[in-house]
């Protein structure tokens, strides 16, 4: 029991991620709304990102800003004072890509909505099996 | 010039992916011709690449000149030079085919047709080249992003379908960075090579094989392999035609050579095949992918969205040679990717001509079709028989390689898939031909089909081209088999298949 409590506590910052990535994934199937289950991709994304934000961080590290007095030039900067920039780096990236994805996914939603005037899922496979 | 190879293939069509969206507002007839001239562009510098690899000539560009552990760098090998060709040559030659269509279709639409399109053919050429793990999943996104839209271009549940594929792929790309993310908290390092470098000592740790397995589950759920491959016939199929042909025969053979890629070259051969030991149970999921797919398009009566299973089960073809772990699967499972790509090219493209001028491309529309559309299914026919795999066209040759791969590797359930597949591959087109060829068109159209069942209505010169060209290549490439396998293949099999 022990060994579980101090794996989900040392090591809480996965299981948040993992809690979100599977909210996000059950919204992506289980939700019938075209914008509900776009809402449950973004946060699928969101927790991705999240993962790799924690994983940047050292315990008692400063943000990863290097002073430039003048007599510290010689001194050696020592890597674990500062948190890892570059995971956070690499997720500006994948926030563009996210944002682009759900333009994208919205605009093609608006489409949706034209087409067959609804945006339940099942009311527009309906609609299709009808036609 | 030539140092400068890797970084041009990638910017030529950026670039000219701007200027193509600011002539859709200033010179629209523009257009087209820019967009011919950046993909003519790109073709030209990846022949280049590809006959820099032959004659032995490293191709490697640093970008900033930043050195490769810290670094971007685009790499340039047997393998990707291959593959670099085939992306941009199927890019190129649909690219001309493309053109009717999308006046016929949507001509208000052209600009930003022509801007996605040069836009996806740069994500996947990228994807290709990188040496960066990171890299490698922007690219994907681009490619994706742009694929999304262009699918969405089309009529009808088009919309719909692209949504779907946008919640998959999104899935897909995702697992994809996932295990990028856990290659990086165990190595450090992005950069592929310096990842197999850090790797062998820790070829022990879990939490290589989660990455290793969530990296692949992401890989396939966007190539479509078997359990996986939900989103693609109603993506492919709902598309319009010119989206199709360009999306169905390089996104998921772009993606079989990411899969290859990540293996060799990230995790390598080693760790793959010895250490994890999932080449069997991959090989079994190959072999239900190419049964499935084979009896799922039995059940069609539409050839686009049939041709759609065929593409599920030649994923499996090309998953399985590749795991079967042996030298002649592995030069079978690129061969394929070649052949394959060219092969669903010469298939959609025939496909869209029908589409062109009978506007769909279900069964009532067939009869008759040899009569009014000779030329069509003359390249039909020879893209059939490069499927079913008859001698003189490439399909023969690959098909050949992945028997003989399944026969050294004792696999005789993928031997048994791929003659089944084989089999299926002979009812399904033959069937089409049959239709076209013997059903008198007059029972379709009703009695009087006067104005619009056998007018000869041949689709324009402009798709009849690139389609033939095409149709020869797959012959072509079948003749010139041996030089391929002998100077770039046999270049690419990793030591330990030898």
């Amino acid at each position: 029991m022990e060994e579980v409590l101090r794996l989900v506590v040392e090591r809480y910052n996965y299981w948040i991620y993992i809690t979100l990535m599977m909210i996000g994934l059950y919204a992506l199937i289980a939700k019938n709304n075209l914008v509900k289950k776009i809402v449950g991709m973004n946060i699928f994304q969101t927790a991705v990102i999240l993962f790799y934000v924690s994983i940047g961080v050292k315990k008692g590290a400063t943000i990863p800003i290097i002073e430039h007095n003048y007599d510290m030039a010689h001194q050696a900067i020592r890597a674990a004072d500062y948190v890892n920039p570059l995971p956070h780096v690499l997720m500006l990236t994948a926030i563009v890509v996210s944002v682009a994805t759900l333009g994208v996914a919205l605009a093609i939603t608006i489409m949706v909505y034209h087409r067959y005037l609804t945006l339940e899922e099942d009311e527009i496979l309906k609609q299709i099996r009808e036609s | 010039m030539s140092q400068y190879y890797p970084a041009l293939l990638i910017a030529i069509p950026l670039l000219a992916a701007l200027f193509i969206s600011a002539s859709g507002w200033l010179r629209p007839a523009l257009c087209f011709p820019l967009a011919l001239t950046a993909l003519g562009g790109s073709l030209l510098v990846s022949l280049g690449l590809l006959s820099n690899v032959i004659r032995g000539i490293p191709d490697v560009y640093l970008f900033g000149g930043w050195p490769p552990p810290w670094g971007i760098y685009y790499r340039v090998d047997h393998l990707s030079a291959l593959v670099l060709a085939v992306v941009s040559i199927v890019g190129f030659v649909n690219l001309i085919a493309a053109r009717p269509a999308v006046e016929k279709e949507f001509p208000e639409k052209a600009a930003p047709f022509y801007t996605l399109y040069v836009l996806f053919v740069t994500g996947l050429l990228g994807m290709v080249i990188t040496g960066d793990a990171f890299n490698l999943y922007v690219l994907l996104e681009i490619a994706a992003i742009t694929g999304y839209a262009l699918i969405a271009l089309g009529k009808g549940r088009a919309p719909l379908s692209s949504l779907h594929y946008i919640f998959m792929g999104t899935i897909g790309a995702c697992f994809y960075l996932l295990g990028v993310g856990y290659l990086y908290i165990i190595t450090g390092s992005l950069n592929m090579e310096d990842i197999a470098r850090l790797l062998p000592p820790l070829y022990e740790s879990k939490v290589v094989t989660v990455a290793f397995v969530i990296l692949m589950v992401g890989i396939w759920l966007k190539m479509g392999f078997f359990p996986l491959h939900a989103w693609l016939p109603n993506a492919y199929t709902h598309a319009p035609s010119p989206v199709s042909s360009l999306v169905a025969p390089l996104m998921t053979k772009v993606m079989v050579y990411v899969m290859i890629r990540m293996v060799l070259t990230v995790f390598t051969v080693d760790y793959a095949f010895l250490v994890l030991k999932l080449n069997d149970a991959v090989v079994w999921l190959a072999v239900i992918a190419i049964v499935a797919g084979s009896l799922l398009a039995l059940a069609e009566k539409d050839v686009k969205r049939m041709l759609t299973f065929i593409v599920v089960a030649e994923v499996g073809y090309m998953v399985g040679g590749f795991w079967l772990g042996n030298r002649a699967g592995f030069i079978g499972a690129v061969l394929h990717l070649v052949n394959d790509a060219l092969m669903t090219l010469c298939l959609f493209l025939a496909v869209g001509n029908i589409v062109y001028a009978k506007g769909n491309s279900q069964w009532d529309s067939l009869p008759g079709l040899f009569r009014t559309m000779p030329w069509t299914m003359g390249a039909l026919v020879v893209g059939a028989l490069s499927i079913i795999g008859v001698p003189p066209t490439c399909g023969f040759f690959s098909k050949w390689y992945l028997l003989l791969g399944a026969i050294q590797g004792g696999h005789y359930g993928f031997l048994a898939a791929l003659l089944f597949s084989s089999l299926v591959s002979v009812v399904l087109f033959f069937r089409i031909f049959e239709i076209s060829y013997f059903e008198p068109f007059g029972a379709s159209h009703g009695p009087d089909h006067g104005e619009d069942g056998p007018a000869g209505r041949e689709a324009p010169l402009g798709m009849l081209v690139p389609l033939w060209m095409t149709a020869l290549g797959l012959v072509l490439l079948g003749l010139y088999t041996g030089e391929i396998v002998d100077r770039v293949i046999r270049h690419a099999v990793p030591g330990m298949m030898l």
